[in-house]
């Protein structure tokens, strides 16, 4: 069978994303956030439309795999960025990719007010429940007893406070239109995730406000599992705390 | 409606930087209330040039914001800016620092009042230390010019710009609260149109526009973690640096032919210190007044040459003596560098720098 015939073709790598051998740890989930952007955008044919804006955390080289122009944001500004970048080019697609330390702690005023003013932006959120890039230390969504490198004996709500829902926050803002919160580490879970992206980037041409799409995200890594303990111990332990599923639709 | 002529009228100097914004094409402002200079985003949401020229204008949540929204369109080739006052100032060092690394030119301007912390809304000039030499992590250099009248507010709003396009670099308006609430006749520039896509895109590449069809994408970006090459960034700044202060050294000169005396001054400093040599000369002292215009690049030369050929330096500021130290490293030894300075607000006198030329300068001399 000639595998090159286009008739006998079942995969192909979208040519969105670049050939670089990425440097997440195998089992990460941003290789797979990133490959669905890519190829989001390639099915709406809107390469040349797009702008991403990266954040600091273990995607700060998010411009190296998805073929765009992208804008590396200091920490936690990249809605200030995205911001200024879709009010000056409003017929462009804009989208920020931030981990949980990015966007829900050094960040969380950028992240509330673009969303409050209703920015037509995307915001995809990886909530991996901890800072991965930093070495593992404790995010804002670490979940109460979960060890990390500044919490060696697990979260304390005493002393951490509580893991911080982001996501739910911003579902009750005026100015977001559709909130939702995903995961990939399913194949089901991956198609969703990808409708849900593609549902996001659609929404910023629609003059209907922020979309934000939250993906709970393993980072074997920094929990110190395999990939494969890392999607049960997901399921099981940050599920519960941050359930699938639309938090607004509108 | 709009006329292509200039405008003469009478209005504040942080009116004259609105004013001047528009009509040098200005794509965006981006700005967070504070006094003494919170009239340049309320003139320009009271103009509304989103409905002439097309202007973006919002107010942010923070200066934080502010700052990092002037890179996101600074990265887009768009001509952006922002104002703030001191406090502001302080919050906005770390956008300063990426955007200087990523090359990103853009406007900021800081109408100064006096410090530290929350201080006083009266005006001041102790950021100097803040505005040349570096402010936020890393070497880095802003252009900084500083105006001495509202004329210089418009005139400079304009020159920021081009230089800041003209070397991919943040330019800094170093104002102070006298320069931003007083009112003075202004000539206002005719206006420009704003920059197309096709415009940007023909003289700025590395604008992130979209990744056209063919094209190699654009990466607006402050990293580089391999030493090597962020050395090479370095130098390249360094080299660029070197330019502007071979090109872009401004300043002006008032009765410095025959000066014995030289008094150093920028901004409404330098207005309150021409008073003081006009009173010298009445009394036939020979002072002369050197303005640095360009703080970054900063007048060494003009200062060596003036001050080698006399018995001493007065250096005058609102602050506790921050330019003294670029004066002193200019004169090099030479001759006495001394100094006078009001603090936290509190604007000198015509009589008191004439009283501190008499008892620092010249009695030591005598
Ligand atoms: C102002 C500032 N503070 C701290 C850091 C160090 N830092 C880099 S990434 C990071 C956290 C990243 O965590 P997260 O946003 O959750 O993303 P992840 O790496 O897990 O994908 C921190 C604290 C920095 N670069 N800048």
């Amino acid at each position: 069978m000639n595998i090159i015939d286009s008739a006998n073709l079942v995969y192909r790598k979208t040519p969105v994303m670049t050939d670089l051998t990425m440097h997440y740890c195998p089992g990460c989930s941003h290789g797979v956030v990133h490959k669905l952007v890519a190829e989001v955008i390639d099915e709406m044919d809107i390469q040349d439309k797009t702008i991403g804006i990266a954040p600091v955390g273990c995607a700060v080289f998010a411009y190296k795999y998805i073929d765009i122009d992208w804008q590396q944001a200091a920490h936690g500004r990249a809605p200030a960025l995205a911001t200024a970048v879709k009010r000056l080019l409003p017929d462009r697609y804009v989208f920020t990719y931030q981990g949980d330390g990015d966007l829900a702690a050094i960040g969380t005023a950028e992240t509330i007010h673009a969303c409050n003013r209703g920015e037509n932006i995307v915001i995809i959120f990886i909530n991996n429940g901890i800072y991965g890039m930093t070495g593992g230390q404790m995010a804002p969504t670490t979940l109460d007893g979960m060890k990390t490198a500044t919490s060696p004996s697990g979260r304390s709500v005493p002393l951490n406070g509580y893991p911080l829902d982001m996501t739910k926050l911003l579902a009750e803002l005026d100015g977001t239109c559709y909130v939702t919160r995903q995961s990939v580490h399913s194949l089901g879970a991956v198609r969703k995730t990808k409708k849900a992206l593609r549902k996001a980037f659609e929404n910023s041409m629609l003059e209907k406000g922020t979309s934000v799409i939250e993906v709970v995200s393993t980072c074997n890594s920094g929990w110190k599992m395999t990939p494969d303990e890392s999607n049960k111990w997901m399921v099981e332990n940050m599920f519960p705390k941050y359930p699938m599923g639309d938090l607004k639709d509108r | 409606m709009r006329t292509e002529q200039e405008e003469i009228r009478l209005m504040k100097g942080n009116e004259a930087i609105a004013e001047a914004a528009i009509r040098c094409g200005c794509d965006g402002y981006f700005g967070y209330p504070i006094t003494p200079q919170s009239e340049i985003m309320e003139t320009l949401m009271d103009l509304r040039p989103w409905e002439s020229t097309g202007m973006v204008v919002l107010q942010a949540e923070s200066e934080t914001a502010s700052i990092n929204m002037v890179y996101g369109a600074a990265g887009c080739g768009k001509k952006a800016m922002t104002s703030s006052s001191s406090p502001g100032m302080s919050l906005m060092q770390e956008g300063l620092s990426y955007i200087a690394c990523a090359e990103l030119p853009c406007v900021v301007v800081n109408v100064m009042r006096g410090g530290p912390g929350l201080g006083t809304i009266q005006p001041s000039q102790a950021d100097y230390y803040q505005s040349v030499k570096g402010g936020g992590h890393g070497d880095y250099k802003l252009i900084t010019l500083a105006p001495a009248s509202v004329q210089e507010m418009a005139d400079f709003t304009m020159l920021a710009f081009e230089l800041a396009f003209k070397y991919r670099n943040p330019a800094l308006i170093l104002a102070d609260g006298i320069i931003g609430q007083m009112m003075e006749k202004v000539v206002l520039p005719p206006y420009q149109a704003r920059m197309t896509e096709e415009e940007i895109r023909r003289k700025y590449p590395w604008a992130t526009l979209g990744k056209l069809r063919g094209q190699k994408q654009n990466i607006i970006t402050s990293l580089c973690l391999l030493p090597e090459e962020m050395e090479a960034v370095n130098l390249h700044l360094q080299a660029k640096y070197r330019q502007v202060e071979q090109n872009e050294v401004r300043y002006e000169t008032l009765h410095c032919d025959d000066a014995e005396y030289l008094i150093v001054a920028f901004g409404s400093t330098a207005r309150v210190c021409q008073k003081a040599v006009e009173t010298a000369r009445e009394q036939g002292i020979k002072v002369g007044l050197l303005r640095p215009i360009t703080l970054y690049p900063y007048p060494s030369e003009a200062i060596a040459r003036i001050a080698g050929r006399g018995r001493g330096v007065l250096t005058v500021e609102m602050s506790a003596g921050q330019m003294l130290d670029d004066v002193r490293l200019a004169v090099n030894g030479a001759v006495p560098v001394e100094f006078f300075g009001r603090l936290g607000g509190i604007v000198p006198a015509p009589d008191e720098v004439f009283e501190a030329l008499k008892t620092k300068l010249i009695k030591e001399n005598v």
